[in-house]
C-alpha cells in the first residue's frame, strides 16, 4: 500500500512541474469555456429549461466540463500514450519484472495525476467562469463533497477505459487507432459537447448507461443537486459498477497479454 | 519528401491507418453531431437558420481542416524543442519550418477537410442564396484565404514554443477555439469577442466576414461591408508576421545540448 501512495505522489508531483503547460492548458479551457457559454445562452434562451436544466445549471455545466477535462480524461487519460509507448519498445518487460501489479502502479499514478489536474486545471477554469456567468452553485456545502466522490469515481471509470485501450497495443502495437476510436468515444458520449439529457431519444438512453457517463454527465448532475439520498448511492453505484467491469476487464487483458504476446526487442 | 515518408511509414499499419482516417472523419463529424442536435430542438440559433449556421461550419472547418492538414504537425514542436531533437533539422539542407510541418505528417487529417467539405457541400444545397458571380468568386477565396490566416496563427504559435516550450495549448485554444467560435453566428457572441476577432486576432476574415456577405446578412460589431472582400490581404499580412515570429523563434533558439 505505502509503495501505490509513493507512486500516487509521484504522479502528482510529476505533472506539477509543468507549470507553464498547466497555464496553457487554464487559458484553452477559459477560451472554450467562454465560447461554449455563449452557444448554450443561445440555446437555452430558445429552449428554457432543455434537459432540465434551466440556463443557469447549463451555465455550471459548460464549466464543470471544462474544469474535469484533464481530471477525467474526457479526451484522453494523460497516460495511455507513455503506456503505449513502453509496450511498443519493449520497455514494459522491465515493468512486468517489478514487484509491483502493473494495473494497481498506474492507477496510483494516474491517481496522483487526476488530483494535481483538479487542483491545477479544474478550479480556476470554474471560478473564471462563475465569476464572467450567472451559474448555478450548489445550495448545500455537503453537495461539494458528493461532488468530489463522484470526480473521483468518475476518474476511476476513465482509467479503466484508458487501461483497457493502452492494453489492445500489446497485440496491434501501433495504439493510435484503437486511442483515436476511444477518443471518439469519451468525447462524444461524455457529454462534453452537449449534455446526455439533451440528446433525444433511444441516443439519449443508450449515452446515459454508457461507461462514459460517469466522466462528466454523472458529476455534474450530483453538483446540480440533480440526485437526492438514494438516488445519489445510485449514481455512485453506476459509477463504481462500471469501474469494477472495466478494471476487472483491464486486468484479464493485461494476464492475457503478459502469458501469450512476444515483448518486442526483449 | 519528409511528407512522403512519413504517409509511408503510416501506411505499414494499414488497418490502424484505415481505422483513424474513419476516426478522424467522424470525430470531427460529431462536433456536427452537436449542431444537429441543437437543431432538433431549436428553429433557428441567433437569428441564423440551420443552413446559415451549417455554411458557416462548413467554410470554417475546410479551412481549418486545411490549415491543419499542413500545419498541424507544429504542435509538437514544443517537444523537439525541449529535448533538443530539433537539432537535426536545423542541419539538413531545408527549409525548418517546412520540415516540422512535415514531421509525422498525418494523412488522417485528410479525414477533417473531407469532413468540412462534406458540411460546405450539403449547407450549399439546402442553402437559399441569391448567388451572383461576386459570391460564387468569393467563396474559393474564404476557404483558401481562411486556410492561410489559420496556418498563419499555427506558425506564429510554434514560433512561441522557442520560449515557452510547454505552452503549444495556448495556440489551441486560437486554432481548435477559433475554428468552433466560427461555427457559429457572430450574433450570439458577446460584441467585445467579435471585435477581438475582428481587430486583435483576425480569426473573422477566416469565414465570418465573407461568408455573411454571401448570405447577405450585416456584418458584426458595426464592421463596414466592404471587409468582406479584404480577406486575402489579411491573410497576407498573417503570413507575413507568422513568418517573421518563426525566423525571431529560429534565432534566438539555442540547443539544449543533450
Amino acid at each position: 500500500m505505502r509503495l501505490y501512495g509513493t507512486v500516487a505522489a509521484g504522479g502528482f508531483r510529476r505533472h506539477a512541474t509543468y507549470r507553464m503547460a498547466t497555464a496553457a492548458g487554464v487559458f484553452t479551457n477559459t477560451v472554450f469555456g467562454f465560447i461554449l457559454s455563449y452557444t448554450y445562452i443561445a440555446l437555452w434562451d430558445e429552449r428554457p429549461q432543455l434537459g432540465g436544466y434551466d440556463m443557469a445549471d447549463a451555465l455550471a455545466y459548460v464549466w464543470i466540463g471544462q474544469g474535469l477535462i484533464t481530471v477525467c480524461g474526457l479526451m484522453g487519460g494523460g497516460f495511455e500514450d507513455e503506456l503505449i509507448e513502453r509496450i511498443r519498445t519493449g520497455d514494459i518487460a522491465v515493468d512486468l519484472y517489478r514487484p509491483a501489479d502493473l494495473q494497481t502502479w498506474w492507477f496510483s499514478a494516474n491517481a496522483g495525476r487526476s488530483a494535481y489536474q483538479l487542483l491545477g486545471r479544474g478550479v480556476v477554469p470554474m471560478a473564471v467562469g462563475a465569476l464572467a456567468f450567472d451559474i448555478a452553485l450548489p445550495s448545500r456545502p455537503l453537495t461539494w463533497v458528493a461532488f468530489l466522490v463522484a470526480i473521483a469515481l468518475g476518474s476511476a471509470v476513465s482509467f479503466a477505459i484508458w487501461y483497457l485501450v493502452a492494453m489492445s497495443a500489446f497485440w496491434l502495437m501501433d495504439g493510435q487507432g484503437v486511442v483515436q476510436v476511444a477518443w471518439l468515444g469519451g468525447l462524444f458520449f461524455s457529454g462534453m459537447l452537449l449534455p446526455l439529457n439533451v440528446f433525444p431519444g433511444a441516443l439519449g438512453e443508450v449515452a446515459r448507461v454508457l461507461p462514459w457517463a460517469s466522466m462528466l454527465q454523472i458529476p455534474a448532475d450530483v453538483y446540480l443537486e440533480k440526485y437526492e439520498g438514494w438516488g445519489l448511492l445510485g449514481a455512485y453505484a453506476f459509477q463504481l459498477g462500471w469501474a469494477a467491469v472495466l478494471l476487472a476487464a483491464g486486468r484479464l487483458a493485461q494476464s492475457l497479454a503478459t502469458r501469450k504476446v512476444v515483448v518486442q526487442g526483449g | 519528401m519528409v511528407a512522403g515518408m512519413w504517409i509511408r511509414s503510416t501506411m505499414t499499419y494499414r488497418a490502424s491507418f484505415a481505422l483513424t482516417l474513419f476516426s478522424s472523419f467522424a470525430v470531427t463529424f460529431f462536433d456536427f453531431v452537436v449542431i444537429l442536435l441543437m437543431f432538433g430542438q431549436v428553429e433557428g440559433l441567433g437569428g441564423f437558420s440551420f443552413a446559415e449556421v451549417a455554411f458557416l461550419y462548413g467554410t470554417a472547418g475546410t479551412a481549418f481542416g486545411l490549415a491543419d492538414l499542413t500545419m498541424g504537425s507544429l504542435q509538437r514542436m514544443g517537444k523537439r524543442v525541449r529535448d533538443g531533437s530539433l537539432d537535426m533539422f536545423l542541419m539538413r539542407p531545408a527549409p525548418v519550418l517546412a520540415q516540422v510541418a512535415a514531421d509525422k505528417f498525418a494523412l488522417r487529417r485528410l479525414g477533417r477537410v473531407a469532413q468540412g467539405l462534406f458540411v460546405l457541400v450539403w449547407a450549399l444545397l439546402i442553402l437559399d442564396v441569391e448567388w451572383t458571380a461576386v459570391k460564387v468568386l468569393l467563396l474559393p477565396v474564404t476557404v483558401v484565404c481562411g486556410a492561410l490566416i489559420f496556418a498563419a496563427v499555427m506558425v506564429a504559435g510554434a514560433s512561441a514554443l522557442f520560449w515557452a516550450q510547454d505552452a503549444a495549448e495556448v495556440t489551441s485554444s486560437f486554432t481548435y477555439g477559433g475554428n468552433t467560435l466560427l461555427q457559429y453566428p457572430p450574433t450570439i457572441f458577446a460584441q467585445e469577442l467579435v471585435r477581438g476577432v475582428v481587430y486583435v486576432v483576425p480569426l473573422a476574415f477566416v469565414n465570418w466576414l465573407p461568408a455573411l456577405y454571401i448570405l447577405g446578412r450585416e456584418a458584426p460589431a458595426g464592421v463596414p461591408g466592404w471587409a468582406a472582400f479584404v480577406s486575402p490581404l489579411v491573410a497576407a499580412v498573417c503570413c507575413g508576421l507568422a513568418g517573421l515570429a518563426w525566423r525571431a523563434g529560429i534565432r534566438a533558439y539555442r540547443s539544449t545540448g543533450s
